[in-house]
């Protein structure tokens, strides 16, 4: 499934500037480990060592929080529109 | 005339636009507490002490910068009735003009990341401030350059207060905080930590440390990484640099990790009773590593907020 993942500033860095990507997977899981490989050190920022979403970090598929779904295991459909927010709003405040 | 006739001519007659000044009195003056069970590893000389900013009326440091900001700016004549205040802010500053805003009665407007905790959204719509969410992908720096666009659309309108480049949110905790230490410590300060986000707390309160005694070590806590989890942090490296941050006044800057920084905090909470925000538990996490180097020292560090602005978020869950 080819889905888009939207990179937030902070992260651009690793996607060469880019803020949209384009990413291939069943699930979320997937994806991630598939943007590992196109973009080194993506996923370690995502996700804890054991694989878990790291929890400041949101991810959001087409608007909705994928803790309220399945999580990483939850699948995906061609064109979803995966977001990666941290729970917070870096910077001040 | 009657009792009430007299009291509403004089209210009519007052020529303070200040509603009361009571709650605005209660800024500043937080308390310095020491911190004991969590440094029992340090060596028996090395004290710490937490300043708890979270006692402000508005429950964080950004009160000092806030009042003042907006004091300077009327006496500046650069806020008016007729003037809406601007500001981009990740939460702690808005909710402080929010309520500053509505004893002294201004209008607030802010531009807040989306990804804001639901706590800091429902206080400032408590508070009766205008929200513009920008966005979340593009944390604090995407809420400064829309606030600038805002207010370039109608100067006239907006007195922006522009909290990373105002002179007069240092100067708060230069003629607060930092006085307030050197007093509570009874001048035996030997270090000074601070999480940074303007850089307004760390600035003001070195810079009246240092004139108090050289040899006060200011040492500045900052997220270890770009993308982290700290609420009100900036991480300099990768942000728009604020005006009134200069580095160079710095003996040293702490990278904290944010898991570590959560796992502080939710020690601060079970082992000394202290339910404090994100950037206090990266501030203490910083000053035991700081304290764990030293012989003797007496390190004062700050605390910018309560932590019940983070109950919806995942702070305590480790
Ligand atoms: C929770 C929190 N911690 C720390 C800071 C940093 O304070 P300063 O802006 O004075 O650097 C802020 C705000 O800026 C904040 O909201």
């Amino acid at each position: 499934m080819a889905v888009k993942v939207r990179i937030p500033t902070p992260l651009r860095k690793l996607t060469n500037g880019a803020d949209e990507v384009k990413a291939d997977g069943a699930n979320i899981k997937d994806v991630l480990n598939d943007l590992e490989k196109n973009f080194p050190g993506l996923k370690e920022r995502i996700c804890e060592p054991d694989g878990a979403l790291r929890r400041f970090v949101n991810l959001y598929l087409n608007d909705e929080d994928i803790r309220f779904k399945d999580n990483l295991a939850t699948t995906l459909k061609e064109n979803d529109e995966l977001s990666i927010i941290p729970a917070i709003a870096g910077g001040v405040f | 005339m009657s009792v009430q006739k007299l009291l509403e001519a004089h209210l009519r007659n007052s020529s303070s636009p200040v509603v009361s000044r009571s709650i605005v009195e209660l800024v500043g003056k937080t308390p310095l507490v020491r911190i004991n069970r969590i440094t029992a590893e340090l060596p028996k000389d090395v004290e710490i002490y937490a300043k708890l900013e979270g006692y402000n009326p508005g429950g964080s440091v950004k009160d000092r910068a806030a009042l003042r900001m907006i004091e300077d700016a009327e006496d500046q004549g650069r806020l008016t009735r007729d003037k809406v205040i601007l500001d981009s802010t990740s939460g702690n500053t808005g909710i402080a003009y929010s309520w500053i805003g509505a004893v002294k009665g201004y209008k607030v407007e802010l531009v807040v990341p989306g990804n804001v905790s639901e706590e800091r959204k429902k206080i400032l719509n408590a508070f009766g401030a205008k929200v513009v969410f920008s966005s979340p992908l593009e944390g604090s720096d995407g809420a400064i350059r829309l606030a600038w666009k805002i207010y370039v659309e109608h100067p006239d309108r907006y007195c922006k207060l522009d909290q990373y480049n105002n002179p007069s949110n240092p100067q708060a905790h230069y003629d607060g905080t930092g006085a307030e230490i050197i007093a509570q410590t009874e001048g035996r300060v030997t270090h000074f930590v601070a999480s940074i986000g303007t850089g307004g707390t760390i600035m003001g309160t070195g810079r009246r440390l240092k004139e108090f005694s050289k040899e006060i070590k200011v040492v500045a806590v900052e997220p270890d990484n770009a993308f982290h989890g700290l609420e009100g942090l900036k991480h300099m490296a990768s942000s728009i640099v604020p005006g009134i941050y200069h580095e160079d006044e710095l003996d040293e800057k702490i990278p904290a990790p944010t898991e570590e920084s959560y796992l502080m905090a939710k020690r601060l909470a079970r082992e000394e009773g202290l339910l404090v925000g994100q950037s206090s538990g990266a501030a203490m996490w910083a000053a035991l590593e700081l304290g764990k180097r030293l012989q003797k020292g007496v390190v004062a560090v700050i605390f910018p907020d309560n932590g019940d602005k983070y109950l919806s978020t995942r702070l305590w869950e480790v």
